[in-house]
């Protein structure tokens, strides 16, 4: 996932990342084929290169040989708003057919089965980044047909980058649908984690495994204590 | 710390800890606790640690916020029991309705206008957040309203004793909570001369204007951090998740590392490896000049 999500960016655009997977993946990206893309992170981190692998968006490491350090009001305002954001990478509890997130609650907003952390950047980062990238595992749980929350709507989602292949928004339907394949996948193991009838492309690509170099990188350099690198 | 709490925090203020990952006074909120403050409405962005605790502790009766988690680690469980169950009132917004609700506050305006929330149900969880028509466009704008905190917190690496507060490192929204804020308590990990605030204005965060106390308070911000001075305790954040999970050990928690000191020294000085685990390494930057 973290390969797959790294190959979507394009050197020189600006990113606003995420913790997890999806830093793992801006990092890897600006080691290999993106060494100018910009990272930004919610905290205010402007062209961060974070020498440890930040465990909080907050930490540290991501202010100390930075570009520029902003207050969060220009984060929102002058950066986000502005539409300074090529790329907005969210995660979510919840995804559903039209690519809307849910970060709020499971259940009904005044009596939650779960209660989640909530919208964050997420609202904005949905709404103002030129292009959207979820990252999530495959699960009818996490997939449902329509979330139960609409914390952060769709309608910017390009592509929904899974551990077993990637979904893409059709611009006519406004639905997601099954773009790309990982190696050794098949169709129907992709179906088995959505929660609605999901449409197939006629044409499948097949995703490339990862590379030597970025296993090395990804494995020795940036998650060597595996944070969020399983297996 | 003591007298600063007990003379500008009151019970049922609107209270506000501000400070994103970097620069979070729990050496303030422990104080609260140690009050035992009671029906504090709680602002921040993201309630962190420190308001999951403060929860617990009996002193908050609302809670305004836009992110509640345990960053980088999962959940605060304290707040989630309190809203499972229903014991506690929550008004949620997203980063950028915060940021925006501090801005109004700290310009004094009623509201602030920002293009977000189109398509989400977030209105829907919180009416206090309308919208306007813009007058030159028509446009439909999202709204939130002005936050005028009672008082503000925040923790700095050096104020000098008027309040005058310098800042480096991430900013978070400090400023326009400070300026948003009927009072403002500064908590200082150094205590300068004016002269070092002079020698450098541009790095002023807060001035003394709108500083009612100042406290010094070195580590108040453990676990967590202050650029250049230490690092975040990773460790015990992921450690909060066991701890805050099970209410009999969130409880033990409090009393040996909050009711159970009398202030930060002797919270330092229970924790001795502390300091050596998370003292800053050196990077300085290079000084410009200010003559003309």
């Amino acid at each position: 996932m973290a390969t797959v999500a790294a190959r979507e960016l394009v050197d020189g655009e600006v990113v606003f990342v995420g913790i997890g997977l999806p830093n793992l993946a801006c990092n890897l990206a600006r080691r290999t084929h993106a060494p100018n893309l910009v990272l930004i992170y919610e905290s205010g981190a402007v062209g961060a290169t974070p020498s440890r692998l930040p465990v909080s968006i907050g930490d540290p490491a991501l202010v100390t040989g930075s570009l520029m350090v902003c207050g969060m009001a220009d984060v929102f305002q002058l950066f986000l708003q502005n539409g300074r954001i090529a790329v907005g990478f969210l995660g979510g509890a919840q995804v559903d057919r039209a690519g809307n997130i849910n970060t709020t609650v499971i259940g009904s907003y005044a009596k939650p089965t779960v209660r989640l952390p909530g919208s964050g950047g997420a609202a904005e980062i949905a709404i103002h980044a030129q292009r959207v990238l979820i990252v999530a595992k495959l699960s009818p749980r996490v997939f449902p047909e329509r979330v139960d929350f609409l914390t952060s709507p769709g309608h910017r989602v390009a592509k929904v980058i899974t551990d077993k292949g990637v979904l893409e928004r059709d611009a006519k339907t406004g639905e997601l649908e099954l773009a790309a394949l990982y190696p050794d996948v098949a169709v129907a193991d992709v179906q088995a984690g959505v929660g609605w009838p999901l449409r197939a492309r006629p044409q499948l690509a097949r995703l490339d495994a990862p590379t030597p170099v970025e296993l090395q990188l990804l494995r020795e350099v940036l998650d060597p204590k595996r944070l969020y690198l399983k297996g | 710390m003591r007298d600063a709490v007990a003379r500008l925090v009151r019970d049922g203020d609107v209270v506000v800890i501000e400070g994103f990952t970097h620069l979070i006074s729990f050496a303030a909120g422990h104080e609260i606790i140690r009050q035992r403050r009671r029906d504090l409405t709680l602002c921040r962005l993201t309630p962190d640690l420190i308001y999951d605790q403060m929860i617990a502790a009996g002193c908050a009766k609302k809670l305004v916020f836009s992110w509640a988690g345990n960053p980088g680690v999962g959940s605060l469980f304290a707040f989630r029991r309190a809203v499972e169950s229903g014991q506690l009132e929550i008004e949620e917004y997203s980063h950028f309705g915060m940021v925006g609700r501090f801005l109004a506050g700290a310009a004094r305006l009623p509201f602030w206008t920002l293009r977000d929330y189109a398509g989400t149900d977030l209105p829907r969880a919180n009416p206090r957040i309308k919208s306007v028509q813009c007058p030159y466009t028509g446009e439909e704008l999202a709204t939130v309203p002005a936050l005028n905190p009672d008082v503000t917190i925040v923790h700095a690496q050096r104020a000098d004793a008027q309040g005058n507060t310098q800042v480096w490192g991430l900013l978070g929204v400090q400023k326009e909570a400070a300026f948003a804020s009927e009072r403002v308590i500064v908590v200082a990990e150094e205590l300068v001369d004016e002269r070092v605030i002079r020698s450098d204005p541009n790095r002023t965060l807060i001035p003394a204007a709108v500083v009612s106390a100042v406290v010094v308070e070195p580590w108040g911000a453990h676990p967590s951090y202050a650029q250049g001075y230490y690092d975040r305790d990773n460790d015990f954040y992921v450690s909060w998740e066991a701890i805050s999970k099970e209410r009999t050990q969130l409880a033990h928690y409090l009393d040996e590392f909050v009711y159970g000191v009398e202030d930060r020294a002797a919270y330092m000085q229970m924790q001795p490896r502390l300091a050596e685990r998370l003292r800053a390494g050196e990077q300085f930057s290079t000084g410009v000049n200010y003559g003309f």
